[in-house]
């Protein structure tokens, strides 16, 4: 039987030498005359171990990491065929700490399939929810949706199955599915993740989601920075729609259903969802005024459902697995599991699906392992660049919606970005500010001059002139931004802000004024 | 002049052609432009303004709204340098001062042999490989001062 040998294509291992790696195993395996192929999978999401290269021996997977264009030939030497052992021997992957402690459900073929073959989609569970759907009537698979308590994974929180459901009952003579795939937030790439390595379930979940409210067009908003992604997905539509899953007739039922993939041209705030269906639509990306609510007047004015990656991603396995099992796993208000990415600073960063509830510091500290520096950790930015700064002292936060907006914070995107104790505060507002100033859409005045205004206190604060005052000014104008802007991008930039200037103050008191004696 | 104006306009129609039957085509024909070109040359706006039935001033607003759309070509090689949080815990800031060094470029410039143009970043989603960078579309994890010279090595070559 013909060996297969497992080499990532995802940007992450790719980012690490994985093309080099799958070219040096493809030339060994044709020098030594192995019979085996090499399957381009996603990553697992260990990104301190990639590139990961996993044997499929008749014990099981074993894994090697990372490995480097110039381990290969000694890795074939130790007998990496038949899974021999190697100083970069992982043994099996699923017994390595970091994912046997994960609950996998929405990345539970991520890293282990082939991302494009259909029929490995299928061999791992793929198509089960699309199936179990076409059975259901769309207000059962609407209902199947809203009992999983699954809350919007783009940031914001909101029920999945509220926003289908007023979709599904608004009339128009067009409906669409749009997916938020503009992930800008730094500190995450679970869409990137799940785009590269199973974008198959996310077919399959837009799918399910134009059944149930008879949207009958899917658009995929993909930010122009993920080129790979973009590559894989056209691929996974293509072999979707040649399997009859895309079309007239959605694996052979009553509903029509198509998507594509439409790319976008560097603005983060086209990440804000009414700002992308005007970029969709060819415009500049300005947030709307809502309302209307696109689920009334969305994109080109019709019913539109907009959902982010993984929420779309996570409703396969609800519609396989039934809504109450989803339900199941996590606490409060928030339901079901999260992919936690764990970034920065940090020595074992990478993608934990995890149910929510666990805290912050058992996060950072024991599943990531502390700084890759070895240097205490100091800062921890949850959210994205418009998330708080969290300091140790709220390491016994639990990841959850509701517990991090109690402490003036957010989870956002679920991405964290770690520092160690070299980290400058002051900077990080500085650069929460600056960021905002480059990324404003200009549509409403806190946001556009309040950003560029906030850069220039935090400089005067820099130069310690009068810093109490400076102080004063930066958060009253926090103040007005956050309650004042159209959309998150004004209305959050003052978490970091404010958040490094509660918790870390020391960094906004400098030393004694240099200029007072010149 | 003339001619120059005509090759734009012989280059962009058959993109225009391929997205104007579309919903939502001028983003897909911006990007189909600069892509085939490089950049946005001025002279196409009025192209795509007369085939999508949109003034010239909409189309430049939309133009000069995004980041990714230049206005004159860029360098042989594009380094793209991500200059978000993630990759700042990581010694980005430094990274990008030696690059810029290494380069004689500062931010949203080209080198004056043409060789490459640096343009920041905000994130390419490798925050658990950080500092990370793109140079002509392909991904960079884990940017040390060595990575920086190999780069600027190669886009020199």
């Amino acid at each position: 039987m013909t060996l297969k040998i497992y080499i990532p294509r995802d940007s992450g291992a790719l980012a690490l030498g994985a093309e080099k790696v799958a070219r040096a195993v493809g030339a060994e395996i044709a020098g030594r005359d192995i019979d085996a192929t090499v399957v381009r999978n996603g990553s697992r999401g260990l990104y301190w171990l990639e590139p990961m290269v996993e044997v499929e021996t008749p014990a099981g997977r074993v894994a090697y990491g990372p490995v480097t264009a110039d381990d290969v030939a000694g890795l074939f030497d130790a007998g990496l065929a038949e899974g021999g052992d190697h100083a970069l021997c992982l043994g099996d992957p699923e017994a390595i700490p970091f994912l046997a402690k994960q609950t996998r459900l929405t990345f539970a073929r991520c890293g282990i399939t082939d991302p494009v073959s259909l029929a490995d989609y299928e061999a791992h569970g793929g198509l089960g929810g699309l199936r179990n759907a076409l059975a259901k009537t769309p207000l059962e698979i609407i209902e199947e949706v809203t009992e999983s308590g699954l809350r919007g994974r783009g940031g914001a929180g909101f029920p999945t199955g509220i926003k289908w459901k007023t979709v599904h009952d608004t009339a128009g003579p067009q409906k669409y599915i749009v997916c938020n795939a503009d992930e800008g937030d730094s500190g995450t790439f679970s869409d990137r993740m799940i785009m590269e390595g199973d974008p198959f379930v996310l077919v399959e979940g837009m799918t399910i989601a134009g059944v149930a409210t008879g949207a009958t067009k899917g658009y995929i908003y993909l930010r122009s920075e993920y080129p790979n992604a973009h590559r894989i997905l056209n691929e996974a539509i293509d072999a979707a729609r040649q399997a009859g899953i895309l079309g007239k007739s959605v694996l052979g039922s009553q509903y029509a259903f198509d998507m594509e993939v439409r790319v976008g041209a560097g603005a983060y705030v086209c990440g804000e969802e009414t700002a992308l269906l005007d970029s969709l639509e060819g415009k500049r990306g300005q947030v709307r005024a809502k309302p209307p609510l696109p689920a009334h007047e969305g994109l080109f004015g019709r019913p539109t459902v907009i959902n982010n990656v993984i929420s779309l991603a996570s409703v396969p396995i609800i519609l396989d697995k039934g809504g109450a099992y989803y339900r199941d796993f996590g606490m409060g208000r928030s339901r079901g599991t999260i992919p936690i990415q764990i970034t920065g600073n940090v020595k074992h960063g990478g993608l934990f699906e995890a149910a929510f509830g666990m805290t912050l510091g058992e996060i950072v500290d024991e599943i990531g392992g502390g700084t890759a520096t070895g240097r205490p950790v100091r800062a921890v930015q949850v959210g994205g660049p418009l998330g708080a700064y969290f300091p140790r002292d709220l390491f016994d936060t639990p990841f959850d919606y509701e517990a991090f907006a109690a402490k003036d914070g957010l989870i956002g995107h679920a991405g964290i970005v770690v520092f160690d104790d070299t980290v400058d505060m002051l900077k990080q507002a500085r650069f929460a500010m600056e960021f905002c100033a480059v990324e404003s859409c200009g549509k409403c005045t806190p946001c556009r001059v309040g950003s560029t205004r906030g850069v220039e206190v935090l400089d005067r604060l820099r130069k310690g002139v009068a810093p109490e005052a400076q102080i004063e000014i930066v958060t009253d104008l926090c103040n007005t931004m956050k309650f004042g802007s159209l959309c998150a991008l004004g209305g959050f930039t003052p978490y970091p802000v404010m958040s490094a200037l509660t918790h870390f103050p020391e960094d906004f008191r400098p030393a004694p004024v240099r200029e007072a004696a010149e | 002049m003339q001619h120059a104006r005509t090759e734009i306009a012989s280059a962009v129609q058959p993109i225009i052609e391929r997205w104007k039957g579309e919903e939502g085509p001028l983003l897909p024909i911006l990007n189909g432009i600069q892509r085939e070109l490089g950049h946005v040359p001025r002279d196409s706006i009025p192209v795509i303004a007369e085939a999508l039935n949109l003034t010239r001033a909409e189309v430049y607003g939309v133009v000069s709204f995004y980041h990714d759309y230049r206005d004159k070509p860029a360098g042989r090689h594009v380094l793209k340098l991500c200059r978000a949080e993630a990759c700042q815990s990581m010694g980005g800031d430094a990274v990008a001062e030696k690059l810029q060094k290494l380069l004689g470029i500062a931010f949203h410039e080209t080198s004056v042999d043409g060789a490459v143009t640096l343009e920041p970043v905000y994130c390419l989603g490798l925050c658990a490989c950080a500092p990370s960078a793109m140079l002509d579309g392909e991904v960079i994890g884990r940017l040390d001062d060595a990575k920086a010279e190999e780069i600027a090595a190669e886009v020199r070559a």
